[in-house]
């Protein structure tokens, strides 16, 4: 399935500049490995040794935060749209 | 003590002292750093703070500004922006009673220019800002900060841009729209508002969210609650302080304004105990803390408390570890909880705040009803916004005496009320 990995500014630069990225998954796991095969130095800013969400990223699939759903096995359908944002809040 | 750099709370690495709030190399929050004080003469320190102006900016030693105060400023009056802080610090012995405590002090921060604490940190993040060269202001905010970035851009002549949840309560939108703020009410809870500006403020230079992209220097507003307490106090620590947690912000920042002046020696006492109040309807770090964990999970919000309504809390890991290292805890507190806890202040202590605060004195309640403070000790409970901003939360909560306009119809209203009828 095709989805597309929008990537923030503090990322962008480990990524070639690139804002989004498209990549074949059925789940928010397999859309990382994917985007991690194309853009290696990724992994190391948002994912521990064993991949592993660092505490202060957060993943959302079409708005919801993957903590609600299933984490990395979250299901992705075709067209689905996931966010790597950092954390931050207070208002 | 000078801003030397923002520096990640997690892996240490520095960065400028620009609109930058995350760390590239691992996401973690940065957090401003500080050169090691030189202070040579404690006495004088504090006499040029209680000579320096009526407002947060006699604390400029203490906060991330390039050029001190902004604006010229003598102890009267301060040129420059809204001017935030020094707000009264009331004994409040009724209350004490009515807990079985023996001193209790009330930081009454509604008593600020648009009702609540985020006046102070509004003042130091556009302060910044405006230092960095930006021109237009924005936040997302769950009510309070809306309203002070709305003001505070007012006053500065800033256009402004304030995202609020759809849902939120009317006079806290009425009281922001009136200063001439772009109001942009985003369907969705805070958390979702929250999202969208993360992803703005990536995308629109020359605006400063003052907590998005400004959040280092917007935090470092909050350690001017715990000075002016200390100041208040005769320099003196209390022995507890219990406040409200939304991202942890403000509470993290307690703690660290007392340990810096702990150590420089400016004030004395041992470092306070920390207890943090959450709502039942959105108790992410309560409820981790009750689980033992050190990280939050985030929670859907469904709760009066709106101004604390964050799911999602950034500051949650941080805020966990102050409760731990000072033997405090973090409580939480049902709705019902929350309306009594707003009539208990009210009626102890003539202070009317908002939900927020009912979180705050409800928590308070419930460790003293615990048995869980000592009888010794000075506890310093924060009260951080106004009730007339919530005023849904004690509505139908008093009977109202509608009588005709005659001697006798009064008479019988209040017949047997002693002191009433003569
Ligand atoms: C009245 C009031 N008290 C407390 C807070 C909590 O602030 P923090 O996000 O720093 O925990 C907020 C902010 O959302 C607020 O509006
Ligand atoms: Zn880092």
């Amino acid at each position: 399935m095709a989805v597309k990995v929008k990537l923030p500014t503090q990322l962008r630069a480990v990524a070639g500049g690139d804002s989004e990225v498209l990549v074949e998954a059925a789940t928010v796991g397999q859309a990382l490995a994917a985007l991690y095969a194309v853009h290696p130095d990724l992994k190391d800013r948002i994912a521990d040794d064993d991949g592993t969400l660092r505490r202060f990223v957060n993943v959302y699939v079409n708005g919801d935060d993957i903590r609600f759903g299933e984490g990395l096995d979250t299901p992705l359908a075709a067209g689905a749209e996931l966010q790597i944002l950092p954390a931050v809040a207070g208002g | 003590m000078a801003a030397t750099a923002l520096k990640c709370r997690e892996c240490k690495t520095e960065y400028a002292l620009e609109a930058r709030y995350v760390c590239e190399k691992c996401f973690g929050p940065l957090e401003v750093d500080y050169s090691a004080p030189d202070v040579h003469d404690v006495g004088e320190l504090r006499r040029k703070i209680q000579g320096g102006p009526q407002n947060i900016w006699r604390y400029a030693d203490f906060l991330p500004l390039e050029n001190g105060q902004p604006g010229s400023a003598s102890r009267n009056s301060t040129a420059g922006g809204l001017p935030a802080g020094c707000t009264p610090l009331i004994r409040a012995d009724r209350l004490a009673e009515r807990l079985g405590l023996r001193e209790v002090w009330v930081k009454n921060d509604a008593a600020n220019p648009t009702h609540s604490f985020k006046d102070r940190v509004v003042s130091v993040a556009s302060a910044r800002a405006r230092e960095l060269g930006f021109t237009t202001l924005a936040c997302a905010s769950t009510g309070n900060l809306a309203n002070a970035v709305a003001a505070q851009a007012a006053a500065l002549g800033l256009p402004s841009y304030v995202f609020i949840p759809a849902n939120l309560e009317e006079q806290k939108i009425l009281a922001t729209g009136v200063y001439g703020t772009n109001v942009v009410a985003v369907n969705g809870n805070y958390d979702d508002v929250n999202r969208l500006c993360v992803e703005l403020s990536g995308e629109r230079e020359g605006w400063a969210f003052v907590n998005v992209n400004m959040r280092p220097y917007y935090a470092e507003g909050s350690k001017t609650i715990a000075y002016e307490i200390a100041e208040q106090l005769g320099w003196q620590t209390p022995d507890r302080v219990v406040g409200p947690i939304a991202s942890g912000s403000q509470f993290t920042k307690l703690d660290k304004a007392f340990a810096e002046w702990l150590e420089l020696g400016l004030i004395s006492g041992s470092h306070p105990t920390f207890n943090g109040a959450q709502a039942v309807g959105c108790n992410p770090v309560a409820h981790a803390w009750e689980q033992g964990r050190d990280f939050c999970q985030p929670v859907k919000p469904d709760t009066i408390a709106k101004s604390l309504a964050i799911g999602n809390p950034a500051d949650g890991p941080y805020a966990l570890d102050v409760a731990k290292r000072t033997g405090g805890s973090i409580e939480q507190v049902t709705d019902d909880e929350i309306r009594h806890g707003i009539r208990l202040l009210a009626e102890t202590t003539g202070v009317f705040t908002e939900t927020a605060g009912g979180v705050t004195t409800a928590v308070l309640k419930k460790l003293a009803d615990q048995g869980a403070i000592d009888k010794e000790e000075r506890v310093v409970l924060v009260i951080t916004g106004d009730g007339l901003k919530t005023l849904d939360a004690v509505r139908d909560s008093f009977e109202v005496h509608t009588i005709e306009p005659t001697f006798d119809a009064f008479e019988r209203e209040f017949a047997g009320v002693s002191g009433a009828a003569r």
